[in-house]
């Protein structure tokens, strides 16, 4: 009994691919298990992912780590699991139409003890049972998910003593012991498994080569303190805790600071605060805690102080799905504010993306004194990638700074480009009130007319007339058929295009990174010759697609492939929509 | 950094005309603190007065001094944010009594508690004037005149000093604005005063409650006067709102950013590197 990949039409076009899912209840240790394997991945030279399925409970909640291998980058899950390999099958149902299976597909289970439950073996895939419990238990500290990382790497194809590496320097931080035990159970289960086809033939392997194994929320990290943040101000909320945990202690290496504010009414005070002291600043927030910043938005926007928002996208509305991804904010980030209130949104298309988008986004907001909001979601922001290394955008956005001349000095100066010279404090010539109430030039409370409408067409007009250059969006292939999407929804609609153009179906995808101001004769421009349009997004209600229409960019043919979360688009759901609209 | 030439108060005053009423308190404020900015010799271009929303908020565009005029209730947060940023400036933020003790009442606590090197002042006249005469957390409970609240709150008032000692706070003071030299004097100390110090300013409203004139004759200095901790604690917690002085003073700890560069982003981009 041997397995093979699954030989259908939508197969990934990857010359090697192979999907693998470890599940285990809370404290099991599989995603341990699933980020050693990624790092093992890495240290093979090839590409990968990982996602990670988890319950809201701090403890004892079931889990699942979700990875896909690959020789080409890859921004997406692929549409079956080859290898199922469960710790235990507690609650597995909770997560179980989130690994999708096959008959092709190889589940790897305990042999005393768990039976596979129904939801898995309605599949039809194959059952390989193991003495994984037994393994363990004979070896002093040994742990079982260590025992299925062995097996795991084995049916991969990966190398022992690199993949037994990888744990010793994954478990390091837990004494020699501890990672000496879990190399030598990597090693009892990597030998445990026999007259199996390894997935992936040694032969097969790429030669090795510097890459990255980084988050987006990392990524989102890393491009702001490229872009110059060295201020940020946070409440934590999942999933963008995580992301400043990781800039806290990195802000400091920088010489920045990082304060924990008392809720997100605060965190985006303190950013203006900071920001308008000269320190260009960022935070990280998700759905609910955009609604409570909505305020301070709206501050920033009229008191032209540049910030950064990071809005990571969990299922809502409300508490909602915290750990799950959804594209359901759109309408939040881009209407979210009282008043006529113009400001950027800008959605990374990858993991990798989060780090140049987020380096743009802080350039564009210094460079034009305005709000910035980066959309991410949970997908792209707690999934880890092996990706080549992320180069520094070359952006030289930098704020206009006040002179120093004898003329009087106006805050809010009409210019040609609508962005006036900002002083900052210590200063002595250009000393003036930052304003929340609408000004005139100086910076004057102004309720008349002429002010409210020169200073409103003054931050309208900055947004709408700077040269954005060629990165507010990603294009590929010019076929009839047109796919537009954005955000982490980018990843599988690339890998689709590519799938149907094996199939000879021409298609041409339009992802856009920035949502807001929209790039509206250059998007029209863009599907001039398109017949057909599609427009993909995971949201209810079709808020891209709305959006779109709002703007005038699509004619009343345009379809809409829109449906919530939790479950991720796969390539294989996007081919076969194209392939009967195709037809159509 | 000394302001250079040495400047009088009226050079802190910008050009710009007050809108509040004739009689009101903040007037005194606003003179007294000038004339603290003067006693303690800073620069114009180093001092930076943030502000919410009401009244007393709109005083930092009456200095020539930086400002930031935000929204209703937040100016502690901007204040903390640029403070973080810039340890540098002598960071003031303004108020009222609604701005800071209803709206922002979760950033006052947290302010005392983070303990940043900032001062507070809060001119509390009792009532929101801007939206004309309604019943904020300090007014007394059986206060009738306000349409909104035609029985009175009902509520007991919010006891600013005691909340603030709660809280943490290092340095509290309460002023009087019809006491204009004692004032100047606990706002130069309350800026000295290395850490979170919070200045409650009795400021009347002519407009909505007349009747505050009587605090000429009401208003007490503290007695004894002491910085024992354990008396002024006692005074705090006991006394009938119209106690003036410094209150409460304690050495606290003041939070303090990192701010010495030792990485760099190349020494972090290796952290992903396999």
């Amino acid at each position: 009994m041997n397995i093979t990949k699954p030989m259908h039409s939508d197969q990934s076009p990857n010359d090697l691919d192979l999907s693998i899912a470890v599940t285990g209840s809370g404290g099991s240790g599989a995603i341990t298990c699933g980020l050693i394997l990624l790092e093992a991945v890495a240290a093979e030279g090839l590409y990968g992912l990982m996602s990670r399925s988890l319950g809201p409970q701090i403890r004892g909640g079931e889990s699942a780590a979700m990875l896909r291998i690959s020789s080409e980058p890859v921004d997406c899950l692929d549409d079956r699991f080859d290898l199922l390999v469960g710790l235990d099958w507690r609650n597995v149902e909770r997560f179980a139409d989130e690994i999708p299976l096959n008959s092709h597909s190889l589940i790897v289970t305990d042999s005393a003890t768990d039976a596979v439950p129904p939801c898995l073996l309605e599949s039809q895939a194959q059952v390989l049972p193991l003495p994984v419990h037994e393994l363990a238990a004979n070896i002093t500290d040994g742990r079982s998910n260590m025992i299925v990382l062995g097996i795991a790497g084995y049916l991969c194809g990966l190398d022992l003593n690199s993949l037994m590496e990888s744990t010793r320097t994954g478990l390091a931080k837990k004494g020699s012991e501890i990672s000496e035990a879990a190399a030598l159970c990597v090693e009892q289960g990597f030998r445990s498994v026999t007259d199996r086809k390894r997935l992936l033939k040694q032969d097969q392997m790429p030669d090795k080569r510097p890459l990255w194994n980084i988050s987006g929320n990392e990524a989102c990290g890393l491009g702001g303190l490229r872009g110059g943040i060295r201020f940020v101000a946070a409440y934590p909320i999942t999933p963008a805790s995580d992301m400043l945990e990781w800039l806290s202690p990195r802000l400091e290496q920088m010489g920045g600071s990082l304060l924990q504010a008392e809720d997100e009414l605060a965190s985006i005070n303190m950013l203006i605060g900071a920001s308008f002291g000269g320190v260009p600043a960022m935070t990280a927030t998700s759905g609910p805690g955009l609604s409570l910043m909505a305020e301070g938005l709206g501050l920033a926007v009229a008191s032209e102080t540049p910030l950064v928002v990071v809005n990571v996208t969990r299922g809502g509305p409300s508490t909602g799905l915290p750990t799950k991804s959804e594209q359901s904010d759109l309408n939040l980030a881009l209407y979210g504010m009282h008043g006529d209130a113009p400001h950027l949104v800008i959605a990374p298309l990858s993991i990798a993306d989060c780090a140049t988008s987020t380096e743009w986004a802080v350039g564009l907001a210094e460079r034009l004194q305005s709000v910035a909001i980066v959309l991410t979601d949970q997908f792209l922001a707690q999934n880890r990638a092996i990706t080549d290394p992320v180069r520094p955008g070359s952006f030289e956005l930098r704020r206009k700074s006040a002179p120093h001349s004898a003329a009087p000095y106006l805050r809010y100066q009409l210019s040609a480009d609508g962005v006036s010279p900002m002083s900052t404090p210590g200063l002595p010539d250009c000393i003036y009130t930052g304003e929340g109430l609408e000004h005139n030039e100086r910076g004057m409370p102004s309720s008349q007319a002429v002010d409210h409408l020169s200073q409103l067409h003054k931050r309208q007009h900055k947004l709408e007339t700077f040269d954005y250059g060629r990165y507010w969006v990603e294009t590929q292939g010019d076929g009839d058929l047109c796919l537009f999407t954005w955000g982490s929804t980018a990843g599988v609609v690339f890998e689709a295009a590519k799938r149907l153009s094996a199939q000879q179906i021409a298609t041409r995808v339009i992802a856009i990174r920035l949502l807001m101001p929209l790039q509206r004769d250059a998007l029209q421009e863009l599907i001039k010759t398109a017949k057909r349009i599609l427009v993909v997004e995971q949201n209810h209600q079709a808020q891209f697609f709305h959006y779109l229409h709002a703007q005038q960019i699509l004619p009343d043919s345009a379809e809409s492939l829109a449906r919530p979360g939790p479950i991720p688009f796969r390539p294989g759901e996007i081919v076969t929509r194209v392939r009967i609209w195709s037809n159509g | 950094m000394k302001a250079h030439p040495v400047l009088k108060a009226k050079n802190y005053k910008s050009d710009i005309k007050p809108v509040w009423c004739p009689g009101c308190g903040h007037y005194a404020v606003l003179s007294a603190l000038t004339k603290a900015l003067a006693h303690l010799e800073l620069a114009r271009e180093n001092v930076a007065l943030i502000s919410g929303i009401g009244c007393s908020s709109r005083l930092p565009a009456y200095l020539n001094t930086y400002g930031f005029h935000g929204v209703h209730g937040r100016a502690l947060p901007v204040a903390s944010g640029l403070k973080a940023a810039r340890p540098d400036l002598t960071v003031v933020a303004v108020g009222g009594d609604g701005d800071g003790f209803s709206i922002g009442g979760n950033h006052f606590l947290h302010a005392c508690r983070r303990n940043m090197d900032l001062t507070y002042i809060v001119m509390d006249n009792e009532v929101y004037g801007m939206t004309k005469g309604q019943a904020s957390p300090t007014t007394a409970p059986e206060w009738t005149q306000s349409k909104l609240t035609p029985h009175g709150t009902g509520i007991p008032r919010f006891r600013p000093a005691a909340i603030a000692l709660a809280a943490g706070a290092g340095f509290i003071a309460r002023g009087y604005s019809g006491k204009p030299a004692d004032l100047t004097h606990l706002l130069v100390e309350a800026i000295e005063y290395r850490g979170f110090a919070f200045v409650q300013v009795l400021s009347p409203c002519q407009t909505f409650r007349p009747e505050q004139k009587g605090w000429k004759e009401q208003v007490h200095p503290l007695d004894p006067a002491t910085e024992d901790p354990l008396q002024t604690t006692n005074c705090i917690q006991t006394d009938d709102g119209l106690t003036l002085g410094v209150l409460y003073r304690h050495p606290m700890s003041v939070w303090q950013p990192i701010q010495q560069p030792r990485g760099s982003l190349s020494r972090i981009e290796e952290e992903f590197l396999r």
